[in-house]
């Protein structure tokens, strides 16, 4: 399997993902976002980090980079493509992936494990993990609190666009363990093809015990599948 | 062009002396733009006219050092042809002005130190100190700095992995802001800022020039009135963007061979890179000031100069080389202008609209800026006092939940969870631990390990004892993990040295410092000096922060101080004899602040250090945490309430002497945990390194003490993480 990362200027999690994406023997190339093409690849990363520094509104300077057209593209034709953090951003600042992200409720940066249910398995990106299934993976972000209209958030509900609902151990989805706000505590959403998923969980940075957790490896082994 | 005078020159914060002198050295008198210079050359900040002497008795070498101080940061060697290079720098003053921006440019700052030098930084640390929690400007304070080095540092993408967070009413008008950092790069690829070369250009890279942080230096360099808060024009605006650009694009040229010398802008902007470069190359140095990227229009040379805009260096490339450095930096989005040239004149020349603006010898600049040997008076240990009768109406229960849940020793998760601790996937041990450990890039076996550590309520007390202790306390933390402590870069926060009494905390500290140093093997390669932390006359308690690096060479070997399971045997390793005056139950709890601090004997320290780390190397225990602020308690229920695996400690002591074996801070000290296997194996070594041990209980599921004092570990647990959430709400 093949993927390109996007490199952005500000992007930080772009190394951090190719490192985990190297561990799945996915061959990697990192691609400048000023370029206009894409090498061939199956699969399309906008990692985390400050595109643009985060200035007018994360995500929304990256939105309109050279490179995105082809990466629409790509998604377009079925190809898969997971935006991380502020690779979520980006997307919904595409509208490739419905919602916004707003600041977090209590106007702080959070970076922590965090507990996630798996909502829907029936995804090329989740397919290794059990349905409901509860898994640790961290959050870094001050922009994460995903917000939708109503209209939106039946249809992705019918849909069975969610993929991941923050939650806690015992797997309660509630006010008290929703981190920053999100409606139905909401982490993680796909499209309606299921061939883009947007997250605001870093899998990346658990996929070996020694950082803490190995929770986000099925997302990788999921893909390779 | 202006003329000066005295006056002017008292404004600028230079004295009668002072300013005499410079006429003598340039042999005229100086124009505006020149004076602007020397003051900024001159100030205590960029000078350490009131320090440079005792600096230079701090030892400096071991066979590990590579660099020590004098260049951007240290470096020291960590095998396999791999660096590490690290410092510690203050940014007080301006966070007590503007705490985000004063501590987000504190980090921008420290960061430049370090890929400045071609390593790219791989962990801040930070060490935070701010005044009385009632006090109406701290939560303030403290929102606004947490979210600063947040700000600064997650956007960056460096990982803030350590630090330390304190609260004590001696800062209520001048809070601590030291900002650590530690880069990583290959021994053959590290840049120096020697200028060389008549002849090569000298290049501005970065962000452009700005009216911000005009002599920001020279603010740094006083005393606080209550004028304080008109000051906030000098404190800089960080734009973390612009640095991560700039950070990516150096570290993109310094893989090729087109740099001399590099350098950082930080304190005193243009002036300082410009005549540190060229002094250290004893070489001359042409600007042209025209070619400077300036922000607004209309700077005047003296404003240019000036100017503490962030996120700039000062590069000398190899002559012919500027087209292939200027593609690098055009592809980050960055400015890139050839503003001078390297001469032989020796002199720092500025041109201005085809005009000289300013000529002065480079070595007046530096070498010959003042230095003072201040007067000092020795600080004498105070007697100790009698605790017993004071003592003896305590109730431990209650004490043990004040401490627990009093802002020095609670959970400090609120603030450490705003950090992103975790982003370049090599954080092996996140914050709350001894140390932080950070993986090697791409090496599976081998860490560094870091903390920042200070005691000033002991420094304060005795200046020598508490150096001694603050250098002696990053062993302590970098040794329960099971690191090599290899060197330290130390921030000395202190009053104004123009006080006879302020100086000799200054010399006690440095000479207590000193000792530990030596017999540690365990020298200093980096640092600052903050002086003038004073508000209305009233000084801090002196606070030397320590930042120590040590080396892991097996990371599958490394040790955290959460407990591993019940019925562990738990040992204490060390002489305890329960000095409780300057302890926190004593100085924080019961508000009793006289007294000698704990004294400090290098050997057991030395000792019991060597004992810990090859208990670690083989494997023999199951977990570690040194015994510091809170003394033996709070070690164990910090242990505990990391793991939620509780203690059933006996003390067999009854009243006072069962409050000093709990509560008493002897140094030098650790507990470990031992799988009953393990025991006989684990003794054994200890009696061979004739290291003072004890058996003090074993881990279970509840903390009791003496089979009398129940806690409900929990309840411990929520006390301990409820302050800083309750506190900011």
């Amino acid at each position: 399997m093949k993927a390109n990362v996007i490199v952005f200027p500000g992007s930080n999690c772009d190394r951090d993902v190719k490192v985990a994406l190297e561990k799945f023997q996915i061959q990697t190339t990192m691609v400048w976002h000023q370029e206009n093409t894409l090498p061939k690849a199956d699969l399309v990363v906008l990692p985390g980090g400050f595109s643009y520094g985060d200035y007018l509104r994360c995500g929304s300077m990256a939105s309109k980079s050279n490179i995105m057209k082809d990466v629409i593209k790509h998604a377009d034709n079925g190809g898969y493509l997971i935006g991380i953090c502020n690779g979520f951003q980006i997307l919904t600042e595409t509208n490739l992936l419905p919602g916004a992200l707003l600041r977090n409720k209590k106007l702080k940066f959070i970076c922590k494990y965090v507990n996630l249910i798996v909502e829907n398995n029936n995804t090329p990106f989740t397919s290794k993990y059990k349905k409901k299934e509860n898994i640790k993976i961290p959050i870094a972000h001050n922009e994460g609190n995903y917000f939708a209209d109503e209209k939106t958030l039946d249809e992705i509900q019918s849909n069975e666009q969610i993929v991941f609902k923050y939650c806690d151990e015992q797997s309660n989805i509630n006010e008290e363990t929703n981190p920053n706000g999100s409606c139905l505590n909401i982490a993680g959403i796909t499209n309606k093809n299921k061939n883009i998923i947007g997250m605001m969980p870093h899998p990346e940075r658990c996929v070996e015990e020694l950082l803490g957790g190995s929770h986000g490896s099925l997302i990788f082994q999921s893909l390779i599948n | 062009m202006e003329k000066v005078n005295l006056n002017t020159a008292i404004q600028h914060g230079l004295t009668e002396e002072e300013f005499n002198k410079i006429k003598e050295l340039i042999n005229r008198e100086p124009n505006l733009t020149e004076l602007g210079i020397f003051s900024a050359m001159w100030n205590e900040h960029c000078s350490y006219k009131s320090s440079r002497v005792w600096l230079g008795t701090l030892p400096t070498k071991n066979e590990r050092v590579i660099q020590g101080p004098g260049e951007n940061a240290g470096v020291i060697d960590i095998d396999d042809g791999d660096v590490a290079i690290f410092k510690i720098e203050s940014h007080n003053h301006p966070s007590f002005i503007e705490p985000y921006q004063g501590a987000a440019t504190g980090v921008g700052g420290i960061l430049r130190d370090i890929f400045t030098m071609g390593a790219r930084p791989v962990a801040n640390l930070n060490a935070l100190r701010f005044g009385s929690p009632e006090h109406p400007k701290t939560k303030h304070l403290l929102n606004g700095v947490v979210a600063g080095i947040a700000g600064y540092g997650n956007c960056i993408g460096v990982p803030t992995v350590g630090g330390e967070v304190e609260f004590d009413s001696c800062y209520n008008g001048n809070i601590l802001v030291n900002a650590m950092n530690i880069g990583l790069a290959k021994k053959d690829k590290v840049f120096y800022s020697i200028a060389s070369g008549v002849g090569n250009p000298v290049i501005y890279v970065g962000s452009k020039t700005g009216r911000d942080g005009i002599h920001g230096a020279s603010m740094a360099s006083q005393e606080f009135d209550s004028d304080s808060e008109s000051k906030k024009p000098t404190v800089q605006v960080g734009d973390p963007f612009a640095e991560k650009l700039l950070l990516e694009a150096c570290l993109e040229l310094m893989k090729t061979d087109l740099i001399v010398s590099i350098q950082d802008m930080g304190a005193a902007g243009l002036t300082s890179s410009s005549v540190e470069m060229a002094s250290k190359g004893n070489i001359g140095i042409e600007i042209n000031l025209n070619n400077v990227p300036c922000r607004e229009i209309g700077m005047t040379p003296y404003e240019m100069m000036l100017s503490e805009s962030q996120e700039r260096m000062l590069i000398v490339l190899k002559n012919g080389k500027e087209k292939d450095a200027e593609k690098i930096f055009k592809k980050w989005g960055l400015d890139f202008s050839v503003i001078g040239i390297l001469t032989n004149s020796k002199n720092l020349t500025l041109k201005y609209n085809e005009e000289i603006v300013c000529d002065l010898p480079i070595s007046a600049l530096a070498d010959e800026a003042p230095k003072y040997e201040r007067p000092w008076i020795e600080i004498k240990c105070p007697e100790k006092i009698d605790l017993k009768n004071k003592l003896k109406d305590i109730n431990i229960e209650q004490i043990i939940k004040s401490i627990v849940s009093h802002p020095n020793q609670a959970n400090k998760s609120w603030v450490w969870e705003q950090y992103d601790h975790m982003v370049m996937c090599d954080s092996v041990q996140f914050p709350g631990g001894d140390s932080a450990i950070i993986r090697v890039h791409g090496n599976n076996k081998k860490a560094i390990a870091a903390t920042v550590d200070c005691t000033p309520r002991y420094c304060n007390s005795h200046p020598y004892t508490g150096g001694m202790q603050a250098v002696c306390e990053t062993y302590r933390n970098l040794t329960a993990v099971g690191a090599e402590p290899i060197a330290i870069t130390n921030c000395l926060n202190f009053g104004n040295p123009e006080k006879p009494e302020i100086m000799g905390q200054f010399v006690g500290v440095i000479k207590g410092m000193t000792e530990a140093c030596k017999k540690l093997n365990y020298p200093v390669i980096s640092g600052n000096v903050s002086l003038y932390n004073e508000t209305n006359g009233v000084g801090i308690n002196p606070t030397p922060a320590i930042g120590g690096v040590g080396l892991i060479k097996d990371i599958s070997k490394i040790k955290n101080s959460k407990f591993k399971k019940i019925a562990n045997k738990i040992y204490v390793i060390g002489k305890t004899e329960g000095h409780l005056e300057q302890s926190i139950l004593c100085y924080d709890i019961l508000h009793l602040k006289k007294g000698p601090p704990p004294k400090i004997d290098l050997d057991e320290e030395l000792k019991n250090g060597a004992g810990i780390r090859s208990l670690i190397q083989n494997d023999l225990i199951e977990s570690c945490h040194d015994i510091s602020s809170g003394g033996l308690i709070m070690t164990i229920l910090d242990m505990s309430m990391s793991s939620g695996i509780g203690a059933n400690i006996q003390t067999n002591k009854k009243e006072f002497e069962q409050i000093k074996f709990l509560f008493g801070e002897d140094q030098s000290r650790y507990v470990i945990e031992v799988n009953k296997e393990n025991v006989a194996k684990v003794e054994q070594q200890l009696q061979k390194q004739n290291i003072h041990f004890v058996n003090i209980g074993e881990t279970s599921s509840e903390i009791t003490i003496d089979d009398d004092l129940k806690f409900n570990l929990n309840e411990l647990t929520k006390l301990n993480k409820e302050w800083f959430y309750k506190y900011n709400n």
